[in-house]
């Protein structure tokens, strides 16, 4: 239990002080990094829960799609990163204000509804025995929620769909292969047959 | 000491006040902003699993499942919008973008 307990405050600790990093880091490379950091940390959080499938799939989705996306996104912008920093300090107070409030808030419902909610009825955190956890997820997912699943999909589709129309460009003056053209292509358009006269050339 | 429900909420609590308060602070650096909201999906993802962890029920699991896949999307299209912004402008600087205004 102690155990737990250490790694749960230190995977914590990770989290958060990573999640501040990205936040107030200079350079937005730096930040990308912190919040793979953070996102590995909050998937051990999740191992420390029992959800290992969930913990995976923010490692493989997060840190291996979003995150390196970001980093793409990141180095391939050439802007002086500098000229952001300059609102900093005035938009510091009220953030820090905002924040405060909303700090105060949630951890005031986190400790109410941990001590006298529906979950404080429950003692430890289920761990399922008879089955993992990703066939527990998969039992529910394929069942009760497959048409969200599939709606969850179409989401993604049209995701991918959007980013390609988005960032897709036409340069003028590029010859591009045109399959339909070559595949109407007939002997009759394709070629010619000419008569050459001797001792002249052939024109045109 | 034993490690409950309060501890696991009250670091996603802490995790989204980061990220409202990046929100705040980082107003002209766009890309920031969009990292604050992953920030922001992935505290509301550690609520969806403590509690259904804690209340014995899977199908919080799901609902993370289905923030994660949003969080995806919106990554993948507001980094595309950013990418075409730039492309059209030569900056992200995004509080003079009042160009759809009309």
């Amino acid at each position: 239990m102690a155990l737990t307990a250490i790694a749960f405050y230190v995977l914590a600790a990770v989290t958060l002080g990573a999640g501040l990093s990205v936040v107030l880091a200079k350079n937005p490379v730096h930040s990308v990094l912190f919040l793979i950091t953070a996102f590995f940390s909050a998937a051990g959080l999740f191992v420390l829960m029992g959800a290992e499938f969930l913990a995976m799939l923010l490692v493989v989705v997060y840190v291996g799609a979003v995150a390196v996306l970001f980093l793409f996104v990141v180095m391939m912008l050439d802007v002086d990163f500098g000229s952001f920093r300059q609102g900093f300090t005035r938009y510091l107070p009220i953030g820090i204000v905002v924040a405060g409030i909303l700090a105060i808030e949630l951890a005031a419902v986190a400790i109410v509804v941990g001590t006298r909610g529906a979950a404080s009825h429950n003692a430890g955190p289920f761990v399922a025995r008879e089955v993992t956890n990703a066939e527990a997820i998969g039992r529910v997912l394929y069942t009760d929620y497959v048409y969200f699943f599939q709606a969850a999909g179409i989401v993604l589709l049209i995701a991918m769909i959007g980013a390609i129309v988005l960032t897709l460009r036409h340069k003028p003056g590029v010859r591009r292969q045109v399959i339909a053209d070559q595949v109407a292509r007939t002997p009759k358009t394709g070629m010619r047959i000419v008569d050459i006269k001797p001792g002249q050339g052939i024109e045109g | 000491m034993s490690i409950g429900l309060p501890n696991y909420l009250a670091v996603a609590a802490i995790l989204f006040t980061i990220g409202v308060f990046g929100i705040f602070v980082n107003r002209k650096n766009v890309i920031v902003i969009l990292m604050s909201i992953e920030l922001i999906l992935l505290a509301v993802n550690i609520n969806l699993v403590a509690f259904s962890v804690y209340l014995h029920d899977v199908v919080g699991q799901i609902f993370a499942m289905f923030v994660l896949t949003v969080a995806a999307a919106e990554a993948a299209v507001g980094l595309a919008i950013l990418v075409t912004f730039f492309r059209n402008r030569g900056d992200i600087a995004v509080d003079d973008a009042s160009m759809m205004r009309g």
